[in-house]
């Protein structure tokens, strides 16, 4: 019988199960048994679920983005309707704003933990092309319509709304979350826990602007050079 | 074991108003029973829906007066349209599989249990979860107003003109739950049931897949990064380990349902043809609206969806049934990590499977050969699990309790209609069978009555746990051996309706001639659907008498050795009052040899550590007061 006792591993066997090693009151199952108060380590595992939520979340949004792009590959196949778009020249300005807007990002990240306000510029910056980014996929959408290319026109034009549309929702989002980064107190530098925290959710918000800039690029292939 | 007293502190209270406190709570616990009681309300629509269509299949010409009142077009004289029919088909499948099977398996026992199990005061994001929760709600009510919209009741019919509804023969769209294109897809030329209720049932649908990715991304998250000291992933429960596939397979899969659901609405609405091809003939008219598209890719959409949908159903009471028979065994679970692989195997595989739902629809045969195997393959972890479960039962004393008896229940309901699934793997025995009775036999049997008999199991034994009272023994076994039998006897004979040759989805059989032989079995498995149904109202009965008058439980009342028994019933607020428990050993520890009890608790240190951590208290040694 003793053989059946397949959980019985004594605790000082570590790295049975994997997962964070880090101790702590909070610890992720982690075998430590002294704990050491609600100390660094352990912060920053409570606050790892941030970016444990983002990059869960972001494997969602990109099996949406895989059926639909499944859907798009299929429906290029299946019929002779498939009248491919002339690109509206203005998606490649699109792209440039996107791009430079993950590298801005990318540096207010790195700065959160400098002198108070120095990563606000760089923030506002993002803001600014993420806004830039969206009007100048609009003006692509109003480029098309006057040329009287619609959702329903040709299989080609669906797709190209759908995926254009959807990211801009998602970039949407990504907007929203950086205005609510750019317009939080501060976290007070003799607080750790809020601190930890504050770089926590930067990280994650960079993450999702980041997916969204690759997953423009993605987009900007598939409609353009796929078809 | 000082670093507790430092967590004492840190104690989060309970919100003191009422809304804060039941309503737009934050509290896992009481999401996860508005969870439940939103299953417990949409089962009784699916259940009515299923006893209509019973009614109409056995008694095709009768007049049922109160129909007739309540739907005047949809059963005009009290005899029920065909579209009437289909309709239902369609309801009662949407609202069972998305309302019932998904939310109350995991949105329902998975949130209230999870966190305790794992040893977390919460959620990792509260707020999601409640907003889950209510995400989820308003997609019920707007299925709720497909119905109203395409039906025809008296006081629904203004509201139904009034949003542009159908001709109104029908108590909602028709399409079945899978939603088939090009019928879905075309609207009000495709005939009754694809007005505005159609689109209100694909909005439904998409908003049901946001509620579920929410709560998808919390458990996975919660999982992975709120696990208490020492409870390492090979620690845990098998129910948390079902919750966390389930929640893997949820977040990979309603994506696709909800990128399908865009398509066809836009099909739907915009005129779009994703899946509409063109020439569709509608009575004398051509559609030239449409050109091009593909009704398989939808196929392709929907059952890459749907066949994870499956496992998303069933692989909670898989872990339930696991977690109640090693309790009434009074022995550890036989072969936890292989039950552990077999978890992940079968989510693994049913993402290589969906294929298998279209054998017919004209694909290549070496396709077909590639989803069969990999369909019959799924059937190794599935018998690594029965055997495991047949092992952990081998030479048990075993306490039969009404939670005992549904865990049984399921291990035999998931042998019984598993087994059909190896013959409609096959391509070879799927093409006669497809569409006839033996799939919705089949179906019903291991998605649909083995998952709820998990639930069954699961209220049952945690009943105590979440109201501090048992539910009461005499009526649940009353209820268990009534319904057991029940369910054998409407879904076994429909295994040889389906031999026989009886197509699936027809209203009535009274023009098949050939079928008239099998009508005496159409009434019996009527009969015992009536009474399985009202025997379900000992299980209400029961749920709603015992919160208030069922028997005292303790904190422990099963003898149990994971950690939601360590704490009081019904849990305080942050579950285990400020102090988390620490684990020192695996969860199923029954029958250890040399120890004192014939159960270890996952608290207990090992005699070593005893001598060390004597007289400082905490959790661990709760349980030896009850």
């Amino acid at each position: 019988m003793a053989t059946m006792f397949t959980s019985t591993k004594p605790l000082t066997k570590s790295g049975i199960g994997g997962g964070p090693k880090r101790g702590g009151p909070n610890g992720n199952g982690s075998p430590k048994r002294n704990g050491h108060g609600r100390g660094f380590s352990d912060l920053q595992s409570s606050a790892n679920r941030y970016r444990i939520g983002m990059w869960v979340a972001l494997a969602s949004i990109l099996m949406m983005f895989t059926a639909l792009s499944s859907a798009y590959i299929v429906r290029a196949a299946s019929a002779n309707d498939w009248q491919p778009l002339r690109m509206p020249r203005i998606v490649l300005l699109s792209t440039a704003l996107i791009i430079i807007s993950s590298g801005t990002l990318e540096v207010a990240r790195r700065r959160l933990k400098e002198a108070a306000n120095a990563h606000r510029r760089w923030l506002l910056m993002t803001v600014v092309l993420g806004i830039g980014f969206l009007l100048s996929q609009l003006l692509a959408w109003r480029q098309l319509v006057r040329q009287g290319i619609y959702v329903a026109s040709n299989p080609h034009s669906s797709f190209f709304y759908l995926l254009t549309g959807a990211h801009g929702v998602h970039l949407l989002g990504g907007l929203a979350a950086l205005a609510y980064l750019s317009l939080r107190k501060p976290a007070p530098q003799e607080d750790p826990a809020a601190a930890t925290k504050a770089q926590a959710g930067a990280d994650a918000v960079t993450l999702y602007w980041h997916f969204m800039d690759f997953l423009w690029l993605y987009l900007f292939v598939l409609l353009f050079f796929v078809r | 074991m000082s670093g507790e007293t430092h967590e004492a502190v840190h104690r989060h209270e309970a919100p003191k108003s009422f809304i804060r406190k039941y309503i737009f709570s934050l509290d896992h616990k009481v999401i996860g029973i508005q969870y439940i009681i939103l299953a417990l309300a949409a089962v009784l629509v699916g259940m009515t829906m299923s006893v209509l269509m019973r009614l109409k299949l056995s008694w095709p010409g009768t007049s049922w007066s109160i129909l007739g009142t309540l739907f005047p077009h949809g059963a005009p004289g009290g005899v029920m349209n065909p579209e009437f029919y289909l309709s239902l088909v369609t309801m009662h499948g949407t609202i069972m599989v998305f309302f019932v099977l998904t939310t109350a398996p995991q949105g329902g026992f998975g949130n209230y249990f999870l966190p305790i199990q794992i040893g977390a005061e919460d959620m990792a994001f509260p707020f999601l979860n409640m907003m889950s929760f209510w995400v989820t709600l308003v997609g019920f009510i707007v299925i709720l107003a497909a119905i109203f919209v395409e039906g025809n009741t008296t006081i629904a019919n203004s509201v139904g003109a009034a949003l542009g509804g159908a001709s109104g023969s029908t108590v909602g769209p028709i399409g079945g739950w899978t939603g088939y294109a090009p019928l879905s897809a075309v609207g009000l030329p495709a005939g009754p049931g694809q007005g505005a209720g159609m689109n209100l049932w694909i909005v439904s649908i998409a908003i049901f897949c946001v509620g579920s990715l929410l709560g998808a991304l919390n458990f996975i998250t919660t999982l992975l990064n709120m696990r208490t000291r020492g409870m390492q992933l090979m620690r845990m429960p098998l129910t948390c380990w079902a919750w966390f596939t389930t929640a893997v397979l949820a977040l990979l899969s309603f994506p696709v349902l909800l990128g399908g659901g865009i398509l066809l609405l836009l099909d739907r609405t915009v005129g779009t043809s994703f899946f509409v091809p063109g020439g569709l003939v509608f009575g004398s008219s051509v559609l030239t609206t449409h050109t091009g598209g593909s009704p398989i890719l939808w196929q392709h959409l929907f059952w890459f969806f749907g066949h994870p949908e499956v496992y998303i159903a069933i692989l909670p009471g898989m872990g339930a049934t696991s977690h109640i028979l090693s309790t009434f065994a009074r022995k550890p679970v036989f072969g936890y990590r292989a039950m552990v692989f077999a978890i992940f195997a079968i989510g693994l595989l049913g993402f290589f499977v969906w294929g298998h739902h279209m054998f017919i629809s004209g694909m290549s045969p070496y396709s077909a050969m590639t989803f069969s195997i990999l369909t019959l393959s799924i059937g190794v972890p599935s018998a690594v699990k029965t055997f495991n479960w047949l092992g952990t039962l081998w030479g048990a004393r075993i306490r039969f309790t009404t939670p005992m008896l549904f865990a049984i229940g399921f291990v035999s309901l998931f042998v019984a209609g598993g087994i059909t699934g190896l013959v409609l793997g096959q391509t070879s025995l799927d093409l006669p069978m497809h569409d006839t009775y033996f799939v919705p036999a089949h179906f019903h049997l291991v998605m649909g009555v083995a998952s709820i008999f998990g639930m069954f199991a699961a209220t049952y034994f945690w009943f105590p746990k979440m109201f501090g009272r048992f539910m009461n023994e005499r009526l649940g076994k009353l209820h268990f051996w009534i319904t057991f039998v029940g369910v054998y006897c409407i879904f076994v004979p429909m295994h040889t309706m389906g031999m026989v040759g009886m197509p699936r989805r027809y209203a009535q059989f009274t023009e098949y001639r050939w079928l008239d032989t099998l009508h005496p079995l159409v009434v019996f498995v009527s009969i015992a659907a009536i009474i399985t149904v009202l025997t379900q109202i000992v299980f209400y009965f029961n749920l709603v008498w015992s919160v208030f008058k069922g028997k005292k439980a303790g904190q422990n009342p099963w003898e149990a050795t994971t950690l939601e028994w360590t704490t009081t019933s019904p849990p305080p607020h942050d579950n285990f009052a400020g102090v988390l428990p620490v684990v020192y050993r695996g969860p199923y520890e029954f029958a250890v040899p040399g120890a004192v009890k014939d159960f270890t608790m996952q608290t207990e240190p090992e005699a070593s550590e005893v001598a060390v951590t004597e007289g400082v208290g905490g959790n661990g040694h709760d349980v030896h007061k009850h």
